[in-house]
């Protein structure tokens, strides 16, 4: 590999970390008493340009390393790293984690030997080894084409970031993998002015991908649909505020499900009888058309890994299936207490957190609705096209959504496009309400980012066009709208 | 000499030589900021330990200039094959950049020296000196009042003790030089009951100050955060309707903050704010007043210099309801044709932009109790979720949670509502403020109350 930044972990580096000496650390991990051990080395380096005003105006890079050392005993984790990979440093971060199970007894780890893993995302290039020049002129090309796009356009602003997340994982069950994690996000963003009256708009998308992105998705087409959704919005009235039916479009809308479902499912709140799907296995949680997974695998997606943050190998768990409750996301500390076995959904931010339950690719499998027929069955609603972000109570699965792009719908026509929409509702119950499915499934692109506990992974998601009999849509509109 | 002013000198010495290596490698302007830091945190929940995280880290963010082209690196690896890769990739990208005729240091006669600044008093060696059994234990301590409280505190996500110090310094090629160190150190508790209908309440109070004496106690932080989880039990959605809305001292915090996003520099040049244009307008009712003060001494967001080195200073930001300045740093404050505000906050990452310190929205004479007891009919909000603000267009939409108010008291708890109105008109509807201010977060306000908005319910 030619790649210009190499972790000083990785088997030429100046650092390398081999099974020996993974093991002699684990076993220093585990000598108070410790029953499981694991060794997390992270090697991570961003970059981001932004394209403002015509220019490139700012061009930036990071580069952060280390070596996190979790230790368990029972429900109890001990936790410490350290920024440099000197044996001494190592050792004491390991002494340090080791402390929670002071006065315990010594366990040996196991062995680790490497694990071999899936080939998600093959780059034909990592995009920090691509020079700068190619990246500065994909941003160049959205912003002319913005620019060129309408008179309206008063501003036009495009980045681009980069990364390459290189990992190696060792733990006391034996378990070694590495794995090189590249993401990439472009977007464009447009601000629009008519007579007074400003509105922004905005488009964006990446993944585990190259360069090759732009292939398939082009800066101009970004630039297109950030003014199409800056221009419709200068258009936009008072959204209408109260109960109604609520149709939500493919692709961007599966963040709902990410949030209103997806959260309440990973098993850690599950443990801890914090959520509301807590001890509701094999029980009906929604209506018989949903079936929701957690994928993984997907080839190239913002969401995929190869490995987990703890060494599992993730793949698809089906979570809910024709509306039963079919189980939750484990990460390992969650499968020993439900005595199942972890299924790759241990992820952390970086070596300086510790490993949660999170989600990958979440999805809404399709149904068999036309997407037509869903719109015209509706009297009178709220179309969800592009969502801001969301939000959600885990304990009782409230959630609230705003809208970037939203209309009405009436007599069976998607008419006005609306300002200022949020949705609001509660999971399980917008769950049970979902009585049409459309056939026309889509994955994101790749622009979203999860937070929990203070934590942020990248994750993928995905829907057909969904229909929500009656949520709460917040606008300003009482009587009438 | 003290570890935090040790601390403080070695990270100005490998400032020193980064500075002086870049600028010898060709870039005309060359600004270091190092930070180093260490923390533990304390994790319980039903009584027992659930984690205890110690660590220590340093990192150096670099922001180089060649002509006027501008990039900025980052790095956690201090190995002398670390600075060289932080070194040479920004004056790569620099040279990828294109010329920004803004773009610059201060001019040196504006940076502050070490006679001007304030003692702050940030710093308090007994929260570095906290060990995690003591940290566990003000934690447990918290968890059990809370349990003890009330028998319908029935579960927990657990309660945390976390202390923090950290050392910052900055030093760069036009002739600043300084360093500031502080502690930290907070305690959170998070009870859960169980609702009708299979639904749990989840709650929270937190406690956070630089000074271990200032903290409050870890048995009044678990009663407090028992309290406000119980008192959600039986929320109900409410009609939709106009109606005055009550928002208490944290919700008021978080529309303080979306206000705090409209007058940064930033957001001002890049038209990306409803107040572009509005200095010396009404911006808010005249029952508004609010301040931006970095010399608050002990207080969260407090610094004696700003990012590029200038002397902070308290800026009036509204006054009477009227928009009286942006915060500025450097470069905003060129692309408006204006001064520099002191406002400037360096990311440890290396980038440089405007930012607010400790914002104060100032407390009236009336107590929440008599402000509560003066409205008929409204709603309470005491907490609210979601992301829905565009700051472009001022437009607010967001989902409460809180209480009705009737007949001058608080009646049974909302949940599932939505209150919209555009922060323009919000801020202009202000018809009461309270005197319950405290200064436990950077961003601060007592609760006030608007006159009207839209709840959007059942």
């Amino acid at each position: 590999m030619t790649a210009r930044y190499h972790a000083p972990f990785a088997e030429q580096g100046s650092h390398s970390i081999d099974a020996d000496i993974a093991n002699r650390l684990l076993r220093i991990a585990l000598r108070k008493g410790g029953d499981y051990a694991d060794l997390f080395f992270e090697y991570s380096v961003s970059g981001s340009y932004v394209y403002d005003e015509q220019i490139l105006k700012s061009a930036r890079r990071a580069v952060s390393m280390g070596l996190g050392v979790r230790v368990m005993k029972g429900d109890a984790t001990g936790y410490a790293y350290c920024e440099d990979f000197s044996f001494d440093a190592m050792k004491q971060a390991a002494e340090t984690a080791a402390q929670i199970a002071a006065g315990g007894r010594p366990l040996a780890p196991l062995d680790v030997s490497m694990r071999e893993i899936p080939d998600r995302y093959p780059v034909p290039a990592e995009s920090l080894d691509v020079e700068g020049e190619a990246k500065k002129v994909m941003l160049e090309r959205a912003d002319r084409a913005a620019r060129a796009s309408d008179s309206r356009v008063v501003r036009v602003d495009a980045s681009f970031a980069e990364s390459m997340r290189e990992i190696l994982i060792a733990n006391s069950l034996g378990h070694m993998a590495r794995d090189r994690q590249p993401l990439i996000r472009f977007g464009v963003r447009v601000i629009a002015e008519d007579g007074g009256n400003r509105q922004s708009g905005s488009s964006g998308g990446g993944g585990r991908v190259g360069l090759d992105y732009f292939d398939t998705k082009t800066p101009e087409a970004h630039a297109e649909q950030a003014v199409q959704q800056a221009l419709i919005m200068l258009d936009a009235r008072e959204a209408p505020a109260g109960e109604m039916d609520v149709v939500l479009g493919p692709g961007d809308s599966g963040i709902l499900l990410h949030e209103a479902v997806g959260h309440g499912l990973e098993a850690d709140f599950n443990r801890k009888k914090t959520s509301n799907y807590s001890d509701r296995v094999g029980e009906a949680v929604a209506s018989e058309l949903c079936t929701v997974v957690d994928d993984a695998s997907l080839h190239g997606s913002r969401g995929s890994i190869n490995v987990d943050d703890e060494g599992q190998l993730p793949t698809r768990a089906v979570l809910i299936e024709q509306g039963v409750l079919n189980g939750y996301m484990q990460d390992r500390h969650s499968a020993d207490f439900f005595g199942t076995s972890p299924d790759g959904h241990g992820r952390r931010q970086s070596f300086r957190s510790h490993p949660m339950p999170r989600m990958t690719n979440t999805m809404l499998l399709e149904g068999s609705d036309a997407p037509d027929d869903i719109i015209r069955s509706v009297k009178r609603g709220v179309y969800a096209k592009k969502f801001g972000g969301g939000q959600v109570d885990i304990s009782n699965g409230d959630f609230v959504f705003s809208l970037t792009e939203g209309y009405l719908i009436e007599d069976g026509k998607v008419t006005a496009p609306l300002k200022g929409v949020n949705l609001i509702g509660n999971g399980p119950d917008a769950m049970r309400k979902v009585v049409m499915l459309g056939h026309d499934f889509e994955v994101s692109d790749g622009i979203w980012t999860c937070g929990k506990e203070g934590q942020s992974v990248p994750v993928g998601v995905g829907c057909p066009t969904i229909k929500i009999a009656a949520l709460t849509v917040g606008g300003t509109q009482t009587a009438g709208g | 000499m003290t570890n935090a002013e040790q601390e403080a000198k070695a990270l100005l010495e490998l400032g020193h030589s980064v500075v002086e290596r870049a600028t010898s490698a060709g870039a005309d302007v060359a600004e270091a900021g190092m930070h180093s830091g260490s923390h533990l945190s304390a994790k319980v929940r039903m009584g027992k330990p659930e984690l205890v995280e110690e660590a220590g880290s340093r990192a150096l963010g670099l922001r180089v200039m060649v002509g006027n082209r501008v990039a900025s690196t980052y790095t956690s690896d201090l190995s002398e094959a670390g600075k060289r890769t932080l070194i040479e990739d920004a004056l790569e990208l620099a040279r990828l950049s294109e010329s920004d005729a803004f773009a610059g240091p201060p001019d040196p006669s504006e940076l502050s020296s070490p006679a001007q600044w304030h003692d702050l008093d940030a710093f308090d060696e007994a929260v570095s000196g906290i060990s995690a059994d003591e940290a566990l234990e003000r934690a447990l301590q918290g968890e059990r009042a809370a349990f003890e409280f009330d028998p319908r505190v029935s579960n927990s996500e657990g309660a945390s003790f976390t202390r923090a110090r950290g050392v910052s310094a900055l030093v760069t090629s036009g002739g600043f030089v300084g360093s500031d160190y502080g502690t930290y150190a907070s305690m959170v508790v998070n009870p859960v009951a169980d609702d009708e209908g299979g639904k749990k309440r989840s709650g929270y109070h937190w406690t956070a100050a630089r000074h271990y004496a200032d903290l409050e106690e870890s048995q009044a932080v678990g009663e407090e955060a028992a309290r406000r989880t119980i008192a959600q039990l039986g929320a109900k959605k409410l009609p939709t309707q106009e109606l005055p809305v009550v928002f208490d001292k944290d919700a008021a915090r978080s529309i303080l903050g979306l206000f705090a996003s409209c007058i940064l520099g930033g957001s001002i040049w890049r038209k990306s704010s409803y107040l572009v244009d509005r200095v010396g307008s009404r911006v808010a009712s005249d029952l508004v007043d609010v301040v931006d003060d970095p010399l608050l001494a002990r207080a969260p967001g407090s610094r004696a210099f700003d990012g590029e080195g200038l002397l902070s200073r308290r800026n009036t930001v509204v006054e009477s309801g009227i928009l009286k300045s942006y915060l500025l740093d450097t470069y905003s404050a060129r692309k408006l044709g204006l001064k520099s505000t002191g406002s400037a906050a360096r990311s440890p990452s290396g980038g440089v932009s405007p930012s607010s310190s400790n914002l104060i929205l100032k407390a009236s004479t009336q107590s929440r109790d008599e402000l509560v007891a003066d409205t008929r009919h409204g709603l309470y909000v005491t907490g609210m979720m979601g992301f829905g603000f565009n700051a472009v267009t001022g437009d607010f939409s967001r989902g409460a949670s809180g209480f009705l108010i009737q007949d001058g008291a608080l009646s049974h708890p909302v949940s599932e509502v939505t209150i919209s109105l555009n922060l323009d008109q919000l801020l202009q509807r202000i018809d009461a403020v309270a005197n319950d201010l405290d200064h436990r977060t950077a961003i601060a306000s007592p609760t006030f109350r608007v006159s009207s908005m839209t709840l959007a319910g059942s």
